[in-house]
């Protein structure tokens, strides 16, 4: 097992360095190739008013007209063991692993990330456990009651979920939730450890329409899976043997039906966690995945990468685990080094 | 649970929460005596109830806080809570606002015979919020990091670095470890609160430069460069409350030793100040309508959705302004790129222009009034009376327009193409209005669409992007950096501000005769002859047909009824942050 989760680390660590290497290329040699000159790069972190020399100050501030192995090898430099930067007169260290500053608005990248992620956090956790369980829920109920009006209206309401965008959902929610009716809180992020309370009310909007486009997605799936399992030979002969219908359908039926659950939820929740970046946007909190848009928007491209890598780090680590919860989950998994 | 249960139990949800929407309905507002457009002209609300908090929201993020690293309007209303200056506008509505007077000077600046240095006073006894004095060198400092230097601050204009003499060799305050200001002789402080300025030239609206944020003191212990934004030493009546947090949030509290004998213009009237960064538009104004929220931060319009709503329903209408904002909304037309190098072909466009659809593309008569001259109307020396290229019910004058084209030596149109800000959608309506109107004399304009935030430095901005794309005309505003024909107009006509990067002056007009009178402008001592100066340089721009004027720019914003002393300033294009308190706790 051991062997198999340091196989597993080693894997993940080189798709880090490769989306790393991909993403660099990407935001930094491409524009190049596109044609774009050092001064025009520079220009576009310069300021309202560019004069010639701040343009020569801004390249050599980012260098810019460094060799792309140099920037790229700083970069690595910076995760790793840290760097340090000049404002003003004030030398500033940036502890590992940096991923810079800011071109846009001088903060460091990784603290900035770090501070944004409880609410990516918060929204990504609470929102997990609403589609996951009510997503589960409801796709057994369907497939045990199949045909029933439940049947018909969830598998109704689940085809919405998956076919309507959150800028869709969410601003109707907005709008008759919050605005009209003042049922709701107007969106916002409370620390947990503050206020427990405020935290829950304060997100539960973004949760709910998150869990919405997601639980769609495992009521159909779960529904499908189940009602394929029911049908198997050995469910039979489990009801054959005397065993309470309850335990059937939630032991025999429903374990086989969650491995392929298990997979897209890893994956899922990676994403949400690497940003969710449309229910962060319409809600207004500042988690990463706004984060993301702000530095896309501006072409901050230490921040982009930073954003990226973090995401990809969750997307790896979620699979790791999801690797891992097969074997639990689906005894016909079984890991050997 | 049987189907049948279900069935209920979802019934009496959707029942509940039926009946709690009907009893969360909006409650009256209480704003009957405020009247549409009130607050254009005079103060809506007026009280001095101090103490609540003040909630603004912004959907963007400043371009910094710190005041000497800033360009928008919008934050150098906002830095004044925390950053004093030497000079300040007067807190008017109308025309009045865009008169100056002493903040942390004494009395106004004293300038020499020769119009080469002008002397300001500090007050006595001013503190920073730690207690410690505010000095002349501090001030000094504060220019000396935001305008020289490697690393001066980005953001910010840099007149004192264009206007300022024997500082061409001075390197920033960051060169020399010991000394930071060695080397900087354009300022000099006899003592603690005496500034000289020595100017390369006389520069008669000088008095305008030290109201900007740049002249809010620094010491330099205190600077860190870019990130002293995150925790401004205050000068003012608040201070920060925690650091300032980009893209988050910025709250500000009391400041004890502010001394509000000492300050003519602040109210101070709340206790706190919190601004939400980061909120989406659309949320921004429904809070505001619904209370709770009190300012937008941007001091933009609502958005298109609002506007609608605000401007249709009579109970709400009585909240909102629709102030002119000194903005002008225009085309550049080129005068470089082919074949608008030649000036008939210019006019062929201004006489082709259906002015009606401009107006439209900028959401009619509330977005904006048509223009025929490029000067505001709140501007010394505007003259409303230059209509150069007149047609009936502003629709454009196709006839002319198939003369000058013959003139030009294109009677059969030519094309170009039109650049536009993709994410502003009334730029892009803009360029869509003046290609149909084109179109109709056989100039054929295609539109080419960029990112807003690289339009001014990269596309639009660049000479060079400009001729290689041959960008013939394209979409642009323009506000002043002060509230004069000189602060409105030099960076966008006269021919000596072309830059290679950032550029305003994008029809890089360059007229001999127009450069003179800017020159014999700053030497003018008289502010009428320099009125008439203005209006001269407005109708040779009109005549030369490099800017096409769209609209001048109206806003539309709304004021909750807890929202006190609230009027629109002119100088801040914005409601007048300084003034404003809340009723609400």
């Amino acid at each position: 097992m051991l062997t198999y989760i340091l196989r597993r680390v080693g894997a993940g660590v080189l798709l880090l360095a490769i989306v790393t290497l991909v993403t660099f290329t990407i935001f930094y040699v491409v524009p190049r190739l596109a044609g774009q000159t050092t001064e025009q790069l520079a220009t576009m972190y310069v300021g309202k008013a560019p004069t010639p020399e701040a343009i020569e100050a801004t390249i050599d501030r980012l260098g810019l007209d460094q060799p792309i192995t140099v920037q790229f090898w700083e970069f690595l430099r910076g995760i790793f063991v840290g760097a340090e930067y000049q404002f003003g007169r004030d030398t500033v260290q940036c502890a590992a692993p940096c991923f810079g500053y800011s071109f846009q608005n001088y903060q460091e990248v990784f603290p900035e990330i770090i501070k944004r992620l409880p609410v990516t956090f918060s929204l990504a956790i609470g929102a997990g456990v609403i589609w996951l369980v009510g997503g589960v829920a409801v796709g057994v109920i369907s497939a045990i009651k199949k045909g029933s009006v439940f049947d018909r209206v969830a598998m109704g309401i689940a085809l919405a979920g998956v076919s309507l965008p959150i800028f869709f959902t969410g601003l109707l929610c907005l709008a008759f939730l919050v605005h009209a009716t003042g049922l709701f809180p107007s969106p916002s992020y409370t620390p947990f450890t503050d206020n427990p309370v405020a935290w829950a009310t304060g997100l539960i909007l973004p949760w709910v329409t998150l869990a919405f486009l997601h639980a769609a997605q495992y009521a159909r799936q779960t529904r499908a899976g189940m009602l394929e399992t029911m049908g198997e030979d050995y469910i039979r002969t489990a009801r054959a043997k005397g065993l309470a219908e309850r335990k059937v359908v939630l032991k025999h039926g429903l374990r086989p039906t969650l491995t392929p659950i298990v997979t897209i939820f890893g994956l899922d929740l990676g994403l949400v966690l690497g940003g969710a970046v449309l229910t962060e946007t319409v809600f207004s909190l500042n988690g990463i995945g706004r984060y993301a848009v702000t530095a896309i928007v501006q072409s901050d491209l230490p921040v982009i990468l930073g954003v990226t890598l973090f995401g990809a780090f969750f997307i790896v680590v979620c699979n790791l685990i999801v690797d891992l919860l097969y074997a639990w989950v689906d005894p016909r998994v079984r890991v050997t080094a | 649970m049987t189907k049948r249960t279900l069935g209920f139990v979802a019934l009496g949800a959707a029942a509940a929460m039926l009946l709690s929407a009907c009893g969360g309905g909006a409650t009256d507002g209480n704003g009957g005596e405020a009247a549409f457009n009130q607050g254009e002209t005079q103060v809506v609300n007026p009280s001095d109830a101090t103490g609540g908090t003040l909630r603004y929201a912004i959907s963007a993020d400043f371009d910094s806080p710190d005041p000497g690293n800033m360009y928008y309007a919008f934050a150098w209303n906002f830095s004044r809570y925390y950053a004093r200056t030497l000079l300040t506008y007067t807190g008017e509505p109308g025309t009045e606002g865009t008169e100056l007077q002493p903040d942390l000077a004494e009395s106004m600046p004293e300038a020499s015979d020769d119009g080469k240095s002008y002397t300001v006073k500090l007050k006595e006894g001013l503190k920073y919020e730690d207690g410690s004095e505010i000095v002349a060198e501090d001030v000094k400092y504060a220019i000396a990091r935001s305008n020289f230097g490697e690393q001066a601050l980005p953001n910010g204009p840099k007149y004192f670095k264009q206007l300022l003499d024997k500082s061409d060799d001075y390197e920033g305050p960051y060169a020399d470890g010991d000394d930071p200001l060695k080397g900087f002789d354009g300022i000099e402080t006899p003592d603690d609160h005496t500034l000289v300025f020595h100017l390369k030239k006389p520069f008669a609206e000088f008095d305008y430069i030290l109201l900007q944020p740049q002249t809010a003191p620094v010491p330099a212990e205190a600077d860190k460069g870019e990130q002293y934004q995150t925790r401004v030493l205050s000068s003012g009546p608040y201070k920060y409350d925690g650091d300032y947090r980009s893209g988050e949030s910025l709250h500000l509290e009391r400041n004890d030793q502010w001394d509000p004998e000492s300050d003519p213009i602040r109210e101070a009237l709340p206790d706190r100040v919190e601004v939400e960064i980061g909120v989406e538009q659309n949320e921004i104004d429904q809070r505001l309508v619904n209370g709770d929220l009190d300012v937008d931060l941007a001091a933009a319009s609502v958005g298109p959705a609002m506007k609608g709503t605000l401007l249709s329903d009579e109970s709400k209408k009585v909240n909102v302004d629709n102030p002119e904002t000194n903005t002008l909304r225009y085309v550049n037309v080129n005068t470089v790129v082919e074949p608008l190098d030649d000036l008939a072909c210019r006019q062929a466009i201004m006489f082709a222009a259906d002015h009606d659809a401009l107006q439209r593309a900028w959401g009619g008569a509330a977005g904006g009034e048509i223009p025929t001259q490029i000067m505001p109307k709140e501007l010394d020396g505007s003259d409303q009376s230059i209509d150069l290229y007149p047609s009936e019910d502003r629709k454009g004058d196709l006839d002319k327009a198939r003369e000058k084209l013959e003139e030009c030596g294109e009677p059969d149109g030519f094309s170009t193409n039109i650049g536009a800000r993709s994410d502003r959608p009334a730029d892009v309506a803009t360029a869509e209005a003046l290609q149909s109107s084109l179109k109709r004399v056989g100039i054929d304009a295609q539109i080419k669409q960029y990112p807003s935030d690289t339009y001014t430095n990269t596309q639009a901005g660049s000479p060079d992007f400009v001729h290689e794309n041959e960008l013939g005309l394209t979409v642009y505003g323009w506000a002043p950096d002060w509230a004069t024909g000189y602060g409105f107009m030099s960076k966008i006509v006269d021919g000596r501000s072309i830059q290679k990067a950032g550029n305003s002056n994008i029809s890089e007009l360059d007229d001999p005769e127009i450069n003179k009178l800017f020159d014999e402008v700053v030497d003018e001592q008289d502010p009428d002859v320099r009125a008439q100066k203005y209006a001269e340089i407005d109708r040779l721009v009109m005549e030369n047909a490099a800017i096409l004027p769209a609209v001048f720019e109206k806003t539309v914003y709304y004021r909750p009824d807890n929202l006190t002393n609230v009027y629109y300033h002119v100088g801040y294009a914005g409601y007048d942050f300084m003034a404003l308190g809340t009723t609400r706790e």
